[in-house]
Formats: structure tokens, C-alpha cells, sequence
């Protein structure tokens, strides 16, 4: 779409200096990263940490109270109305539970945005939601209700709808989260071969650390209300910084302990 | 996305929607289908009009032929002053027609009964905006004991 | 110190009063002040099947059995008086004036109020809300727009088959099993109920409540805390809420239009 991808590497999303809070609780303090185009930039950290409130956050569904997040130059949260759902034309998100509308079969689903927004005919429609749902493997679908379908074959299916538009962006909130080895497998195919098909800039956002290192070009790793590292995945596996390793390799105890803080045990069981 | 049978069903219910609102306004409420402008108006004086009240039925003979539409109290005779809201269809009352205000059983609602009058070559009929002179007041139970018992006593 | 934590409790209470209608009105401003599009008349058609149709059954057999209960309770005082010709006015008249618009709006609120605010509250659990939002369609005006429309049209509808069955039900135990003349039954009950005054004003009241029993129903779905015990939590809301709402408008209205 954007042919100025190659001759200017201004990455499509910069998030400067953010700060974010819910009530007395910050979530986000100062947190600046950049989203590179046509690449897979992962953002990685603890359950609970905020991720998906930073999808939000890009996507303005959350204002931040302090920084900015820039989409392709514009500043998402300074728009209005209107700008931001011409911007948001231009991203997608695939969420955690698929967001499938119960409502409707799986055809009228991944054809719910082009029906809204395209202004093609319904022939026309009919065959890009075909190609769309041939993609994810789930043609033989179409007239199927989501509920019907297993959760990774939801996830499946949104992911066809996100892409339904032709997006520029698509961020995928724990893609992988409670999923067998199987739908993982196929998820991260899917993942890895779309992005590289449609020239799609991904943004997934995971805790699954095999997975994500396998198919992510940049990763950023959170923790504490912050970036705590950042890099390429073959970076970060060499990086000796205690908590990445921690994490990336799953121990339990660590610079994150394993012990919720409390009263000295021994004080407290003998008094 | 809407398939034939939640089509019908919503226009079933619309239509019993309607159905119902027709029943209430025809069978129940009795609304008249009228031309407008078909009634006219009368007036009548009263000493005392008792529970008498707007909406109030005029009849003759039991015959519904108008509405009590307002009641006033006269500035200057300071007596209530009933306005009526007469069907056109019955026009023919002569001028010589009397009110009275009665009670429909002993202790039901008040109505005007309307006893017409003689006709003569001279008597015309009531037109719109005319006045009723010859009324009966309400009977009040607490007067005509007063009077029984007034006269009771004499004996 | 104990007695200004109660005067913050106070204001704290007031605050969020204030702002919860604040955000409801909201709500409704941004999903109702919209030029109204032709892609939207099939999800309105849609919602009134689940919101009017659905409800149909129970409005019917409620309202039957009401004016049945009505007629035989009626008859048995009015007998006492000797005036159970009176039944037909006393039927029409509680059914048109009180019980047809406040039980109609009750029984909504249980069954198409509860199922409104349960499915907007999975909606936005399951993140289908947010969704819209990010597929750049406004959920005010896709979801909740249609939904408070269907309801505002189908509850007066309701009111008014309720009322009628209850009338008939009335009918049928007064007439068919206490034998009271057909004849003077209609009769004496047309000759009290008035156009403007009783139905006119059966109309007003169950508009009023299907744009309050709807809105709250719509609200308490939309500001739900998305996880199970959130919904739940909302559901009841909607009930108590919208019941308490309609009973108290009852009496505020009943007032200004029998009042004088």
C-alpha cells in the first residue's frame, strides 16, 4: 500500500513517553517503543503487566495521561472522531477470545467490515470472504456459528475478519494463550506467512516465549511498568540480564520471587 | 441476515399491536367516528349542579345525545354555568326543553336528563350557542332530609 | 473524624449518581442523535423480534389470567354492593389506567430487559465491543441504537395487547362463568372509558417506561464489569432498577394525569 516503506524506514507506530494509569494504580510509566513496518515486533512480558491495555492504547479505545502514540505520523489520541476510524480502517486487532459476533455465522463475520465499509457488492464480497476464510483453512465453515467452532478455530476465523480490509497493521493480543501444540503450530504459521504475504506490520503480544521468539523480528520485553529489554530474539537469548533470563527461561524464583511480599514466615507461624 | 420467519413474526406482532390499540379505541373506549364540526353547543344555568361533572352525559330517555364539556361559575350571579357538547345528529330539541340533573340509581353517577319541550309555530329550536332556561338543580340528600324533617316537626 | 468519612461517603455516593447519568445520558445521546441510516432497519427489525416477540407469550397469558384474577376478585366485592354490572369499568379501567402499562413494564424488564443487559454484557466481556470499535463501527449506533428503539416501539405495543386480553379475560370470568349481562357489561364499561384520558394515557405511561426499563437495561449491559460475576451482578441491576424506576414514574405520572 505505502510505497515509501523501502525508501524511508519511519517506522508505522512510535510510542513516545508514555504514562498510563487506572485510578492510583500506574500500569505504564514512561514507556517509549517504536512498531517497524512490514516486520513482526513482539512485545513480551508477565501476565497482568498491562499488554493488552498498550493494544488498546495504540488502537485509541484508552487515552494515555501523559505521551503520545503516533500512527504513521498522526497522532492517534489528538484525532478526531472521524480521523480515528479512517485510521483505524488502516489497523486490526485480533482479540484474545476472537471477539467472533455470536450472532452472526463465520461468513458473515469476516464479511461484517467489507459489508460496513467497503461499499462493494455482495458478489465481490463473497469471494474475498471465500479467499479470506481459504487462507485460515477454514472455508468449509462459512456457515458455521462461532460457537460451534473450537477456540483455536475462532481464533482462526477472527484472524481472517482482521485481515478481511486489507490492513496495513493487525495486533494480536496473546494469539497463543490456551492453546493446544497443534492450533499453536498452526497459529504461528499463519502468523508468520501473513505478515510476509500481505506485507502486514504485526504486532503480537505474548507471554509464550518459544513461540514468539520463533517468529518475531524485534522484541520488546516489559516488566514493572516499563521496557525492560529490547532486541532482536537472538539478542536476548544471549543477553545474561537476570530477569530476561528469568523469564525467557520460565525459572521460578528469580529477580521476580517467588513469594508474594509478606510478614517474616517464622514470625508469623510461631508469633 | 434476517431470514423470513422473524419477518413475519415481527409484522404478526405489529399488526396484534394494532389490533389491540383498535380494540381499545372501538370496542372499549367507544370512540365515534365523526365529521368534525358535528356538534354544537348549549349553555345552562344551575343553582347547584351537585356531583355533576365534565364528561358528565346528557340524555333523553336514556339516550346518550351529548357531553358536559366545561362548567364555570357565572362572575356576576356567581350560579355554575354548564356548558354542553350536543351531538348534531340530534338537533330537534325546542327551545321550551328542560334539564334537570339526576342520578343513574341511588347512589350512581349524576347525568343531565334533557325532557323536551312542546312545539308550537312560535317555539323555535336550539341552535348552537343557545341557553337552556328551564333547569332543575341537583337533589341534595342532606337538603331534602333537612326539609322531611323540617316538616316533620310542623306536624 | 468518624463524621466526616460519612459526609465523604455522602458526597462520594452523590458524585457517582450524578455521574452515572451523566454517562448514561451519554449513552443514549451518542447511540439515539444519529441520522438514521438504511443499513440499520434490519438490526431494528431484528431486535424487535427478540425484544417484542419473544415477550409476546408471557404478555398474553399474563395478561389473561390478570383480568381473569381481576374480574373474579371484582365481582366478588362489587356483588356485596349489589352493583357487579360495575365489573366491566372496573376491569378496563385498573388494566387501561394502572395495571396494563406497570405490570407490562415489569414483565419486560424481567424478560427482554434481563436478556438485553446479559447480551450486551457478553458482548463486551467476550471483547466483541471493542471489536467494533476497532473495525471502526460505532458500537452505540450498530448495538445499542437498534436494541433501544425495538424496545421503546415494542413495549407500548405489549401494553396494548396486554390490556385488551386482560379486558377479555375480564370478559370471560364476569360474563361466561359469573353471568353478568353481555350487553350491560360493554355497554356500562364504554360508557366510562374515555379516548383521551384512559388510553391516551395507557400510551404516555408505556412509553415512558419502555424509554426507561430499555435505557437502564441498555446501560447496566454496557457498563458492566466484564467477567461473569459482573453480568450476573448487572442482570439483577437491570431488574431492580428499572422495576423501582417504573413504579415510582407510575406514581409521578398517575399523579399529573389523575391528580387534579
Amino acid at each position: 500500500m505505502d510505497h515509501q516503506v523501502l525508501a524511508e524506514p519511519k517506522p508505522l507506530v512510535e510510542i513516545h513517553n508514555l504514562g498510563f494509569s487506572r485510578g492510583e494504580h500506574v500500569i505504564f510509566d514512561d514507556i517509549s517503543l517504536s512498531i517497524p513496518r512490514g516486520k513482526v515486533t513482539a512485545i513480551m512480558g508477565p501476565s497482568g503487566i498491562g499488554k493488552t491495555t498498550l493494544l488498546k492504547l495504540m488502537g485509541g479505545q484508552l487515552t494515555p495521561d501523559i505521551g503520545h502514540v503516533l500512527f504513521d505520523g498522526v497522532d492517534v489520541h489528538k484525532c478526531r472522531r472521524e480521523e480515528l476510524f479512517t485510521l483505524r480502517k488502516r489497523m486490526s486487532m485480533l482479540f484474545q477470545s476472537g471477539a467472533l459476533f455470536t450472532d452472526m455465522n463465520v461468513f458473515d463475520n469476516v464479511a461484517f467490515a467489507l459489508r460496513e465499509h467497503s461499499g462493494l457488492p455482495e458478489e465481490i464480497i463473497k469471494r474475498i470472504v471465500l479467499m479470506k476464510l481459504e487462507a485460515v483453512g477454514l472455508r468449509g465453515t462459512a456457515n458455521m456459528m462461532p460457537n460451534e467452532l473450537s477456540g483455536g478455530m475462532q481464533r482462526r476465523a477472527a484472524l481472517a475478519r482482521a485481515i478481511a480490509l486489507e490492513p496495513e497493521m493487525v495486533m494480536y493480543d496473546e494469539p497463543f494463550a490456551g492453546q493446544d501444540p497443534i492450533s499453536m503450530g498452526v497459529l504461528v504459521k499463519l502468523i508468520r506467512e501473513l505478515s510476509a504475504a500481505l506485507q502486514l506490520t504485526s504486532v503480537v503480544i505474548s507471554h509464550d516465549v518459544q513461540e514468539v521468539l520463533s517468529i518475531a523480528d524485534y522484541v520488546y520485553v516489559m516488566a514493572d511498568k516499563r521496557v525492560i529489554a529490547q532486541g532482536t530474539p537472538a539478542e536476548l537469548k544471549a543477553s545474561d540480564m537476570a530477569q530476561l533470563k528469568q523469564f525467557i527461561g520460565g525459572e521460578p524464583d528469580g529477580p521476580v520471587p517467588f513469594h508474594f511480599p509478606a510478614e517474616d514466615y517464622q514470625k508469623e507461624l510461631i508469633g | 441476515m434476517l431470514t423470513r420467519k422473524i419477518e413475519v413474526l415481527v409484522g404478526l406482532f405489529i399488526l396484534s399491536g394494532l389490533a389491540a390499540f383498535l380494540v381499545l379505541v372501538f370496542n372499549v373506549a367507544n370512540v365515534e367516528v365523526k365529521a368534525n364540526g358535528s356538534n354544537y353547543t348549549l349553555y345552562a344555568k344551575f343553582s347547584n349542579i351537585g356531583g355533576l361533572k365534565v364528561r358528565s352525559p346528557v340524555k333523553v330517555g336514556g339516550v346518550v345525545v351529548g357531553r358536559v364539556s366545561e362548567i364555570n361559575l357565572d362572575p356576576t350571579e356567581l350560579v355554575p354555568v354548564v356548558k354542553l357538547s350536543m351531538d348534531k345528529r340530534f338537533n330537534q330539541f325546542p327551545e321550551t326543553s328542560s334539564l334537570s340533573i339526576l342520578t343513574s340509581g341511588l347512589l350512581g353517577e349524576q347525568f343531565l336528563g334533557l325532557t323536551p319541550g312542546f312545539i308550537d309555530d312560535d317555539i323555535a329550536m336550539l341552535v348552537d350557542g343557545d341557553r337552556i332556561d328551564d333547569t332543575h338543580s341537583a337533589l341534595v340528600l342532606e337538603e331534602l332530609i333537612g326539609q322531611f324533617l323540617y316538616s316533620a316537626s310542623k306536624d | 473524624m468518624n463524621l466526616l468519612d460519612r459526609v465523604a461517603n455522602l458526597g462520594r455516593a452523590a458524585i457517582e449518581l450524578v455521574t452515572g447519568f451523566g454517562s448514561a445520558g451519554l449513552m443514549l445521546w451518542g447511540a439515539i442523535a444519529r441520522k438514521p441510516r438504511a443499513k440499520g432497519f434490519p438490526l431494528f427489525v431484528k431486535q424487535l423480534y427478540v425484544v417484542g416477540v419473544q415477550s409476546m407469550v408471557l404478555i398474553f397469558v399474563s395478561g389473561l389470567f390478570i383480568g381473569m384474577v381481576l374480574a373474579l376478585q371484582g365481582y366478588n366485592i362489587l356483588v356485596g354492593f349489589g352493583t357487579e354490572e360495575s365489573l366491566g369499568p372496573m376491569v378496563a379501567l385498573s388494566l387501561l389506567r394502572e395495571l396494563g402499562p406497570v405490570v407490562t413494564a415489569l414483565l419486560f424488564a424481567g424478560r427482554a430487559g434481563s436478556a438485553l443487559t446479559a447480551e450486551i454484557g457478553l458482548m463486551k466481556s467476550t471483547e466483541q465491543l471493542s471489536s467494533l470499535e476497532m473495525m471502526a463501527i460505532d458500537p452505540l449506533r450498530q448495538i445499542i441504537a437498534p436494541r433501544f428503539w425495538a424496545g421503546v416501539v415494542s413495549l407500548p405495543l405489549l401494553a396494548l395487547i396486554f390490556t385488551a386480553v386482560g379486558i377479555y379475560g375480564g370478559h370471560i370470568v364476569g360474563v361466561e362463568w359469573k353471568g353478568i349481562d353481555s350487553g350491560s357489561f360493554w355497554s356500562i364499561l364504554q360508557a366510562s372509558v374515555e379516548w383521551r384520558q384512559d388510553i391516551v394515557n395507557c400510551l404516555i405511561k408505556s412509553l415512558v417506561f419502555a424509554v426507561v426499563v430499555t435505557w437502564i437495561a441498555l446501560y447496566r449491559g454496557y457498563q458492566v464489569i466484564p467477567n461473569p460475576e459482573g453480568i450476573s451482578k448487572a442482570t439483577t441491576q437491570t431488574v431492580v432498577q428499572s422495576s423501582l424506576a417504573v413504579l415510582a414514574l407510575d406514581f409521578l405520572l398517575t399523579a399529573l394525569m389523575f391528580g387534579r
